[in-house]
């Protein structure tokens, strides 16, 4: 056992782990991080994604003695202040069926939109072609991480890529998702 | 123009605005956005035991010797169980759809216990402390195996004299269906029509095994309490598990409840009573605490069934006109191993739906379910209407090459005018509505299909190496399973009714208890809608429970897209009850006459009082106090209905698909994918958007990526996502959706069922994409997945690019006194 101290969401974590431990499986069962899931044994699926210091990785591929040290966060943490606008925008988008591909496609995608705010349909498939989704066919998550993309842009601002091509017409559809603080 | 866009926008404030029709965003989307989820493996109970199992590597052999005894040692093992140990108590996992009444089904132990027949089956269980102790033991585990001859490939495997998968039978056939319209009378005689036609055309066609691969992997916790059970899984049948899991373990239905929590996905692979789902059950009963098995992504596309694995020999009848004339179909279905729930049913679902939507005067079709040394196959999104589909578009285009039509022109001339509507096909089945013309009008527009004939032609004179095609899929499905007495003739073991109840309660919210249980469809959103819109209430102020055998007391659950066409009329009946029920309280507290009044905006009045009365919600407080109501009634208005359909819905829908072919390479790239779909009444656009769109990428995924697999040996060579080819956002295309809408007559809502239609319609209008792109260069055939290599082959060496080239004379293998006759192609 190996003691390590991550920041997880924005809380200390101390604990002993297994040196093989991988990062997704103390997450899950030793921090009951558990809205982190994992989709594979090979690092195909990326439903494990969170970010490590920043940056997003595939949980699975990360020991969790290598985050000793690190600030790590999950789907859990990311809407610190209400919901994180890719959240906001794969809701509004559609851009998720069952959800169980969901906290790695938005982890991946904020990543994604750090990297390149104002990403054409074509960079958006590119950027997530790590995180594989079985239910949507992936054309909603691309209109939603364009959407959010606009949005965290500011104000529609222009896009070089022309407008995102819109699931939405009908705006009636109050959002249901409540802030959840 | 999608099928959202079309909508016209609805102000948000606009109350009254019905709710059908309506693109609301998802209720469910609040825990999936956050991680607030509640998957089966997130459970923890206090004293629970981790399982793992220990597998066959090989395909078949009869195990000789099983060492547990260091596994018994190892740090946190509590138990160790082999076959023989469970032997008594496991009986058989349930087959619930004996298609013929002499097929034969060997039975299928959730262990193995003296032989095991595919790679993957269960030889022991380990219980342990942890997951990472459970797993660390299975290599402890010593099992020695006598190697039994693997039989893999159908067409030898149902020759005379070919090794048995299961050597107490007398071959590897389980079963052999017919439908023969000419018996059946509902035909003319197909043997009469094909010696009379002017032209036959005949085709083998390899739907290759597929892996379902929902997302997230299968899991089960079972816990114990005295003699009662609670078992959590991954399942889209958690009604279905519960009265079959008491079946095959003996724990009476009443002590048994099955809960499917957050489900992350199925389309079919999760229809399924699984082997470990009774293996968790017997463990906790033995041990009296909970147990939990997860399973690995290599478990599961090893072990959860498979899908499709179906060899077609498909004929096709016509005039020099045109004019099709006979239909005859032969199958050979590959069961692997065991029947699980529903595995022989599958190719005998897709039986009425080869003649698809022409108007076949005859037709015949027979199908041998065969045994091989592989995990079972059972329901994979379409579930033997993919492959009918298929085998159909397919077939028509090759017709149209050999009469010089246009394909698009041969199948106007023989697919059913909206006129003709109600219209009984050759299977005997009684379409509903459509309208094939208008669908294919729009699609056309929707592809731009003018211009991009014009650049075909354009590259095949410059010779260019990158050579475009179109290709057709116009297609009819039937859904909204099932009428139950249909499924009774066809001696499917269940009915096909769904189940809702509401409950209202004292402050006005809504309970809606549906039987059907989602995994990704929405239902909480859509059945919101319904209820919204039938009692008048906010959308908000109903909640949808579901998947709880304990919460919802009957139900069929989720497959077959039948969810909205049979759970969502069920909860429209339900609601007509509430007010009928309502109906009478409000005549007494109003005063009025129950003839005088009308319900509008979920608020009774008096006729001709518009603005006074009495809500709905008010008179559930009124009902919960129960101080005063009519004589003669029950102080409630909460209510419950089962529906029953009377018929299948049938969907349709014309698919176009425009791929380029890169003939020096033979990389295919989709240039552009339009459909248009007709589905019924559309009660949430954006979710039948996206149902079309998932669809599509697995259809889509058939045709162009995924193959499961197997060596010589029987070992999926295909196990892990590294090799099974499941779709990434850059491996798709853009999906221009549109619809029509012809209401279903056969439902109260006039839905006709979404969620399998782009997989069913896509793959074969992909293929013929391919072909009509490179036919002029003598390539009449490609086997899917269309792989680069596949398309070189086919290319440059003839044939489909597949690896076997004895397809003639092995389709003679199926009934060799009645070889297709044969025209040319790529038999
Ligand atoms: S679980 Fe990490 S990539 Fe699949
Ligand atoms: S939403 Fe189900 S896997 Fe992506």
């Amino acid at each position: 056992m190996t003691p390590i101290t991550v920041r997880v969401d924005g809380a200390a974590y101390t604990d002993d782990v297994e040196p093989r431990t991988l990062l997704v499986h103390y997450l899950r069962e030793q921090v009951g991080k558990v809205g982190t899931v994992v989709g594979c044994d090979t690092s195909n699926c990326g439903a494990c994604t969170v970010h490590l210091d920043g940056e997003a990785v595939k949980s699975c591929t990360v020991l969790a003695v290598q985050a000793d040290g690190c600030e790590v966060t999950t789907i859990e943490g990311v809407g610190q202040d209400g919901l994180h606008p890719v959240q906001k925008a794969f809701h509004e988008m559609h851009g998720l069926q069952c959800g169980f591909c969901t906290p790695g496609m938005i982890m991946a995608s904020i990543d994604l939109l750090e990297d390149n705010p104002d990403p054409s349909d074509d960079e958006v498939r590119e950027g997530i072609e790590g995180n594989l989704c079985r239910c949507t066919g992936y054309q909603n998550i691309v209109r939603a991480v364009r959407h959010a993309a606009a949005e965290m842009r500011g104000g529609g601002g222009g896009s070089r890529n022309g407008h995102v091509s819109p699931a939405v017409v009908d705006t009636a559809a109050a959002p249901h998702v409540a802030v959840q603080a | 123009m999608t099928a959202v866009e079309d909508r016209p926008g609805v102000p948000s404030d606009d109350a009254a605005a019905p709710e059908i029709g309506r693109a609301r965003r998802r209720k469910e989307d609040a825990r999936l956005i956050t991680g607030m989820t509640t998957w089966t493996d997130n459970m923890v109970l206090p004293g629970m035991l981790h399982l793992a199992v220990v597998r066959s590597p090989v395909a078949h052999a009869r195990i000789t010797n099983v060492d547990v005894s260091a596994v018994r040692e190892a740090p946190g093992v509590i138990a160790v169980y082999t076959g023989q140990d469970l032997a008594e108590e496991q009986g058989s996992l349930p087959c619930a759809w004996p298609v013929t009444p002499d097929m034969v089904n060997p039975g299928h132990p959730s262990i193995a216990v003296d032989q095991v027949n595919h790679v993957g089956e269960a030889v022991a269980v380990i219980v342990a402390r942890s997951k990472a102790a459970a797993q660390d033991a299975v290599e402890l585990a010593d099992i020695d195996y006598e190697p039994l001859p693997v039989v893999l490939d159908m067409e030898e495997a149902v020759q005379d004299g070919a090794d048995l998968v299961h050597d107490h039978l007398e071959s590897n056939t389980s079963y052999h269906f017919v439908f023969d319209a000419g018996e059946m009378g509902t035909g003319s005689d197909t043997d009469q029509a094909f010696a009379d036609a002017d032209v036959v055309v005949s085709r083998r066609f390899v739907q290759q095994r597929l892996i379902p691969a929902f997302m997230e992997p299968r899991s089960v916790v079972v816990q114990p309490q005295g003699d009662n059970y609670t078992m959590w899984s991954a399942t889209q049948i958690p009604h279905i598990l519960r009265v079959m899991a008491a079946m095959v373990t003996g724990i009476p239905e009443h002590k048994l409840r099955v809960v499917a929590p957050d489900v992350g996905g199925g389309f079919g692979g999760k229809l399924q009573v699984n082997p470990e789902e009774i293996l968790c059950l017997l463990i906790a009963r033995r041990l009296g605490k909970p147990v939990k098995w997860t399973e690995t992504r290599s478990e599961s596309l090893m072990t959860a069934h498979h899908g499709r694995d179906q060899i077609q020999y498909v004929d096709v009848a016509a005039d020099r006109e045109g004019n099709v004339k006979g239909l005859r179909v032969r199958l050979l279905a590959d069961m692997g191993a065991y029947l699980r729930l529903i595995t022989p049913g599958v190719p005998a679902l897709g039986a009425f739906m080869y003649p698809g939507i022409y108007k076949f005067p005859a037709y015949r079709f027979e199908c041998d379910g065969v045994f091989t040394n592989k995990v079972p196959t059972d329901a994979y999104r379409g579930a033997g209407r993919p492959e009918a589909t298929f085998a159909v578009e397919r077939i028509m285009d090759e017709l149209a090459v050999e009469l010089g039509m246009d394909p698009l022109e041969l199948r106007r001339k023989n697919w059913i005018n909206a006129e003709e509507f109600p219209f009984t096909t050759v299977a005997g089945l009684a379409y509903d509505s459509g309208d094939y013309e208008t669908a294919t009008q729009e699609a056309l527009q929707l592809l731009g299909y003018d211009e991009l004939r014009a650049e075909q032609q354009r590259r095949r004179e410059s010779g260019d190496p990158v050579q475009l095609g179109i290709g057709f899929s116009t297609f009819t499905e039937m859904c909204g399973l099932a009428p139950s007495r249909v499924l009774g003739s066809l001696s499917f073991g269940a009915g096909g009714w769904e189940h809702a109840a509401i409950r209202m309660l004292p402050t006005g919210k809504v309970e809606v208890v549906t039987g059907s249980t989602p995994h990704g469809q929405g239902h909480e959103t859509a059945w919101s809608q319904l209820v919204a819109d039938s009692l008048g209430v906010p959308f908000e102020d109903v909640e949808v429970l579901h998947g709880d055998t304990a919460i919802s007391s009957r139900g069929l659950d989720t497959y077959g897209s039948r969810s909205l066409v049979v759970g969502g009329s069920a909860v429209v009946k339900a609601a007509d009850k509430v007010i009928a029920k309502a109906r009478k309280i409000a005549a007494h507290l109003l005063e009025a006459s129950e003839d005088d009044l009308e319900f509008a905006g979920g608020k009774f009045s008096v006729r001709g009082t518009p603005g006074t009365g009495l809500g709905i919600q008010e008179i559930a407080l009124a009902i919960f106090a129960a101080h005063d109501y009519p004589e003669g009634i029950e102080p409630s208005i909460d209510a419950e209905a089962t529906f029953d359909p009377e018929n299948f819905s049938f969907p349709h829908g014309t698919h176009l698909c425009a791929m380029e072919v890169d003939t020096e390479t033979g990389f295919v790239k989709i240039r552009k994918y339009a459909c248009v779909d007709d589905v019924g009444t559309i009660v949430n656009p954006l979710i039948v958007e996206g149902q079309v769109h998932g669809g599509l990428a697995q259809g889509i995924a058939q045709a162009l990526y995924e193959e499961a697999v197997y060596d010589d040996d029987g070992n999926l060579t295909t196990g892990t996502f590294v090799d099974y080819l499941v779709p990434a956002a850059s491996d798709l295309p853009h999906f221009d959706t549109g619809n029509t809408v012809h209401a279903a007559p056969g439902n109260p809502i006039g839905a006709k069922g979404v969620g399998e239609a782009g997989c069913i319609a896509s793959t074969p209008a992909v293929v013929n994409a391919a072909l009509d792109a490179v036919r002029h260069l003598g390539v009449t055939d490609i086997r899917m997945p269309l792989t680069p290599e596949r398309v070189w082959r086919a290319l440059h060496d003839g044939g489909d690019g597949g690896e076997r080239a004895t397809a003639r004379t092995n389709a003679q293998a199926v009934d060799s006194t009645d070889a297709p006759s044969t025209s040319g192609g790529a038999l």
